[in-house]
C-alpha cells in the first residue's frame, strides 16, 4: 500500500541502515559489535513471529520452542556428535522446522484462545524436555562449549555471518509477506470464514506460515547458539515467547520492520536499565502498559504517523 | 429440465439437538434460472444456505452441483466448484483495502494461494479492476474496507463472491438494511450481472418487491421445509403460502 | 511401607487438599477465562498477593485470636478491590481489541506484581501460623493426619457447593452461563455487559486471593509460587474445560491425585508428564471433560 511517494523515501530509510549496519564493527566498539549481533539475531526471530502474529493474525505463546530447538539442535549434534557446524546449523533449523509443522498441524485446528492456549502447552512440553533429557540437552546446567570454526571467532567475523544470514532471510520474509501467498493469509487474518467462502483453504494457509515462522525462529536460534557458543533451558521457557511477543507488539505489528525495531528497542532498554536497577521487570511492565493503552501502533506505527503529518504539512 | 440443472438437490435434512431446522428438502435450480427462496424468520433459509455452500454438513440427502456431488465438502472446495455467496451480515476484510479484498478472491479462484515467490502487487489487476468497475468501486479502490459506508460494504461483498468467478451465485438478503433507493439500485445490479456473466441466482429476501421484480421461480420455506415452488404469481395465489406467511405483504405488494 | 493401606490413605488425603485448595483459585480463572475469554496470566500473582497479605496482616493482628481468619477476610477483600481497579481504570478498554492485548496486559501485570512483592517483602520465603485450633492432627481412626488440611478440603466442598448453587440456582448464575455461551447475545438481550465483566472478573480474582490466603499456611508466601500455581492452574482448567465449573473441580480432584500419587509412579519424569497431559487433552478434546465444544 506504499504511494508513490512513499517509496522512495523507503529505500532511503533502507539505505542508511544497511549502511549503518555494516559500518558496525568497523566504527563501533568490541561491545556494541556483541550489541548488534544479539539486536540481530532477536531481530529475526521477532519478524519470523510477527508472520503468524501480524500477518496471520495467530497469537502463537511458545514461539521460544521453535528458537529453543533451533538452537539445542544445533548445539547438541555439534558437541555431542561432533558434527561440523556447516551440517549442524541446518539440521537443527530443519529440526525446528519439523516441531513446527507437528505442533502447527495441532494448533490450526483450534480457534483463537484455545490455539494460544496448545502453543503455551507445547513450548511448556518442548522446554520440559530439554530440562530433564540432561543427557543429550545437559538439564538445567546447559550446553556450553559449540565449537566455531575459526573464520567466525572474531566478533566482526561473526558479525557479519549473521548479517548475512538475517539479511537473506529478512528478504525472503519480505518476498513471502507480499506474495500470493501473504496476501491470502492476510485475508484469513481479517476473517477466516470469508477466506473459506472465497476458495481459500484456511487451516492449510495457517499451517504453511507455522512452518515458515517456526523454520525461521529455528535459524536465529542456532545462530545464538553459536554466538553465544552455548544453549541454556531459559530460552524455552514461556517468558522468552512472552519477550519475542513484547517485541513485536513494541515495535508495532502491523509493519513489517515493526518487529525488528522493538527488538533493538527492547534489547537496548533492557541493557541501559539493568545497568542501573534490578528491578527491570517493573520497568518492562511499565513499557508494557504505555504501548497497550497510548501507542498500541507500537513505534512503527507512531514513527508512520508523524511521518504522515509532516507529509500533510509540507 | 435435468440437462441443465446447476443445483439439485434431494431429501436434506438438518437438525440441531433435536431440532429439524431443514426437513427433507427436494429442490431443483434450472442453469440461468434466478429463484428466490422466501420464509418467516426461522424458517431455515440461512441454514439451507449453509448446508449447500459447506458450512454445515447435512444429517442426510445429497447435493448435486451440475454432476457432480458436493455434499459434505469444506466450503473452500465447493467454492471451486463454482459456488459463491454473499452473507447477510457484512462479511468483509475490515484492514484490506477494497483492491486487496477482490484480488484475494482472484488469487484464490487462481489457486495461487501457496504461491510463496510470486509478488502480489501486479497479480489480476486487470481481473480485480474489472471486477470493481462490474460493481461500481472503481473509485473507492483503495479505501480500508471496513471504513466504507453501508451500502459499499454491501458492494464489496457482492464483489468479492463474483471474483471467484461462479456459475451460481448465492445472496443471502442482498438487500438488508438498504433503503428504497439503494435496493432498487442494488437489484439493478445483481440483474444485469447475472446477464452479463450468465450466472445462476439463489437469493433469500424478506423485501417482496425485490422478489417479484427479479425472480423467475420462488420457493417458500416453512419450519425447514419447502410447502410451495413456482413462479411469483403462482405463489402469490398458493392458498397454502398465503396462509402461512404472506397475506397481507402479497396484497400489497400486487 | 509403599504397599501400606495407611500410606495410600494419606497420600489420598494429601491430593485432596492439595486439590480443593487448587479448586478455589482454578474455578476463579475458568470464570474469567469463560465468561470474559481473557487468559489472565496474572492469576497466580494475585494468588500470590493473597499469601502477602495474610502474612501481613496476620502479622499486625499479632496474637489477636481469629487473626488468620480476619487475615484471610481481609486478603479476599484486598485481591477484590484490587482487581476493580484495575478492571476499571486499564481491562475494560481492551476488550474491544484483538486477545493479544488482553494477554500482555495479564503479562504486564505479573511483572509487576511480581517486582512490587519483592520490593516489600524480599525474596525470603516467608511462613504463616496454622490458625489455632487447626494447626494439630486429627484422629481419624486408622491414622493422625493434620486437621488444617482436613480443613481445606471442606472449605474446598463448601466453596464448590457455593459457586455450584450461584451458578445453577440464581439469576445471576443463569447470567453467567449465557455468557459463556454466547457473549453475543447478552448485550442483545439488554443485559449490562461492562458490570457482568467486572462482576466476574472480581469474582474470579477475589478466589484467587481467597486461595492464596488459605493455602499460606502450607506452602508459605516467596517469590515464584505464582509461577507454579498459574501452571497447575491452567491445566485443571484446560482438563476441566475453559468455563466450567464442575470440570475445574474435576480437573482439580484429578491434578491433585496425580501429584500426590505421580511423584512415586514416574518421578524423573513427572514434570513432562504434566506438559504432555495437557498438549494431549489440548490435541483431541479441547473442550476439556465438561466444557462446551466450540473450540474447533
Amino acid at each position: 500500500m506504499s504511494t508513490a511517494r512513499g517509496a522512495p523515501r523507503s529505500m532511503w530509510i533502507l539505505a542508511a541502515v544497511l549502511a549503518a549496519l555494516l559500518a558496525v564493527p568497523a566504527a563501533g566498539s568490541l561491545y556494541v559489535t556483541y550489541l548488534a549481533t544479539e539486536i540481530l539475531i532477536f531481530a529475526l526471530f521477532a519478524l519470523a513471529f510477527n508472520l503468524l502474529l501480524g500477518y496471520g493474525g495467530l497469537i502463537s505463546f511458545g514461539h521460544a520452542a521453535y528458537f529453543a530447538i533451533g538452537a539445542y539442535g544445533c548445539a547438541v549434534l555439534s558437541v555431542k556428535l561432533s558434527w561440523p557446524l556447516a551440517a549442524a546449523f541446518p539440521a537443527g533449523v530443519a529440526l525446528a522446522t519439523v516441531a513446527a509443522a507437528i505442533i502447527g498441524y495441532f494448533c490450526v485446528k483450534l480457534t483463537e484462545i484455545y490455539l494460544a492456549i496448545l502453543t503455551l502447552a507445547f513450548g511448556q512440553l518442548v522446554w520440559a524436555v530439554a530440562f530433564k533429557w540432561s543427557a543429550v540437552t545437559g538439564g538445567d546446567t546447559g550446553l556450553i562449549g559449540v565449537p566455531v570454526p575459526a573464520w567466525l571467532d572474531e566478533p566482526a567475523q561473526f558479525y557479519y555471518f549473521a548479517l548475512a544470514i538475517v539479511g537473506a532471510c529478512v528478504a525472503l520474509l519480505w518476498v513471502v509477506v507480499h506474495s500470493a501467498f501473504g496476501r491470502t493469509l492476510a485475508a484469513t487474518r481479517e476473517n477466516a470464514v470469508r477466506a473459506e467462502f472465497v476458495g481459500i483453504h484456511v487451516k492449510r494457509v495457517q499451517l504453511v506460515a507455522f512452518v515458515i515462522s517456526g523454520g525461521i525462529s529455528g535459524i536465529a536460534g542456532a545462530l545464538h547458539s553459536i554466538f553465544n557458543r552455548s544453549v541454556f533451558v531459559e530460552s524455552a521457557w514461556w517468558t522468552q515467547s512472552a519477550e519475542v511477543l513484547i517485541m513485536a507488539v513494541l515495535g508495532g505489528i502491523h509493519s513489517f520492520a515493526g518487529p525488528a525495531v522493538g527488538a533493538a528497542a527492547l534489547i537496548l532498554l533492557e541493557r541501559l536499565i539493568r545497568d542501573v536497577t534490578e528491578y527491570w521487570p517493573t520497568f518492562l511492565g511499565a513499557i508494557l502498559l504505555v504501548v497497550l493503552f497510548v501507542f498500541p501502533t507500537g513505534l512503527a506505527g507512531m514513527a508512520r504517523r508523524r511521518a504522515a503529518r509532516s507529509v500533510e504539512r509540507a | 429440465m435435468t440437462t441443465a440443472q446447476v443445483l439439485s438437490i434431494r431429501g436434506l435434512r438438518k437438525s440441531f439437538d433435536g431440532f429439524v431446522a431443514v426437513q427433507d428438502v427436494d429442490f431443483a435450480l434450472a442453469a440461468g434460472e434466478r429463484h428466490a427462496v422466501i420464509g418467516p424468520n426461522g424458517a431455515g433459509k440461512t441454514t439451507f444456505f449453509n448446508l449447500i455452500t459447506g458450512h454445515l454438513r447435512p444429517d442426510a440427502g445429497e447435493i448435486l452441483l451440475g454432476d457432480r456431488a458436493i455434499t459434505g465438502l469444506p466450503p473452500h472446495r465447493i467454492v471451486r466448484r463454482g459456488i459463491a455467496r454473499s452473507f447477510q451480515r457484512i462479511n468483509i476484510y475490515p484492514r484490506l483495502s477494497v483492491y486487496e479484498s477482490v484480488q484475494a478472491a482472484h488469487i484464490a479462484r487462481a489457486g495461487r494461494t501457496f504461491e510463496l515467490f510470486t509478488l502480489a502487487d501486479r497479480l489480476y489487476r486487470d481481473e480485480t479492476e474489472a471486477t470493481l468497475a462490474a460493481v461500481g468501486l472503481t473509485s473507492d479502490a483503495d479505501a480500508p474496507a471496513g471504513t466504507l459506508a453501508y451500502g459499499k460494504q454491501k458492494q464489496l461483498e457482492l464483489a468479492i463472491a463474483l471474483a471467484a468467478d461462479p456459475r451460481l451465485l448465492l445472496l443471502d438478503e442482498p438487500t438488508a438494511g438498504m433503503s428504497p433507493h439503494e435496493t432498487a439500485e442494488a437489484i439493478q445490479l445483481v440483474g444485469r450481472i447475472a446477464n452479463e456473466r450468465k450466472l445462476t441466482l439463489l437469493f433469500t429476501e424478506h423485501d417482496m418487491d425485490v422478489v417479484f421484480s427479479i425472480a423467475d421461480r420462488v420457493s417458500v420455506l416453512h419450519h425447514g421445509a419447502i410447502i410451495a415452488t413456482g413462479t411469483p404469481d403462482q405463489i402469490r395465489r398458493d392458498a397454502e403460502v398465503r396462509r402461512v406467511y404472506l397475506g397481507k405483504a402479497i396484497d400489497e405488494a400486487a | 511401607m509403599s504397599g501400606n493401606p495407611v500410606y495410600f490413605f494419606i497420600q489420598f488425603l494429601n491430593g485432596l487438599s492439595l486439590g480443593m485448595n487448587l479448586f478455589v483459585i482454578a474455578a476463579g480463572l475458568t470464570l474469567i477465562l469463560g465468561v470474559l475469554r481473557v487468559l489472565n496470566f496474572a492469576h497466580g500473582a494475585f494468588f500470590l498477593i493473597g499469601g502477602y497479605v495474610t502474612y501481613f496482616l496476620v502479622d499486625v493482628l499479632a496474637r489477636a485470636p481469629g487473626a488468620f481468619w480476619l487475615a484471610v477476610g481481609g486478603a479476599t477483600a484486598a485481591l477484590a478491590i484490587f482487581a476493580f481497579v484495575i478492571e476499571r481504570l486499564f481491562l475494560r478498554h481492551l476488550y474491544e481489541r484483538d486477545h493479544v492485548y488482553q494477554l500482555l496486559f495479564t503479562f504486564a501485570l505479573v511483572l509487576l506484581i511480581g517486582d512490587m512483592l519483592k520490593a516489600g517483602w524480599g525474596t525470603n520465603v516467608l511462613s504463616v501460623p496454622y490458625p489455632t485450633g487447626f494447626d494439630g492432627a486429627t484422629n481419624l481412626g486408622i491414622t493422625y493426619y493434620p486437621t488444617y488440611r482436613l480443613l481445606l478440603c471442606v472449605i474446598g466442598f463448601v466453596t464448590a457447593f457455593a459457586l455450584w448453587f450461584v451458578v445453577n440456582r440464581t439469576r445471576w448464575g443463569r447470567v453467567v452461563r449465557a455468557a459463556t455461551q454466547d457473549r453475543e447475545m447478552l448485550s442483545a438481550l439488554g443485559l449490562n455487559v461492562p458490570r457482568i465483566y467486572m462482576l466476574v472478573f472480581v469474582t474470579g480474582s477475589a478466589l484467587a486471593g481467597l486461595g492464596g490466603a488459605l493455602a499460606s499456611p502450607v506452602l508459605s508466601v516467596y517469590p515464584g509460587l505464582d509461577a507454579q500455581i498459574i501452571v497447575e492452574c491452567f491445566i485443571i482448567v484446560i482438563i476441566g474445560g475453559l468455563g466450567s465449573l464442575g470440570g475445574a473441580f474435576l480437573g482439580a480432584i484429578i491434578l491433585g491425585q496425580l501429584t500426590a500419587f505421580g511423584i512415586l509412579l514416574v518421578p524423573a519424569f513427572e514434570l513432562v508428564l504434566i506438559y504432555v497431559m495437557m498438549v494431549g487433552v489440548l490435541m483431541f478434546r479441547p473442550w476439556g471433560l465438561l466444557g462446551r465444544q466450540e473450540a474447533r
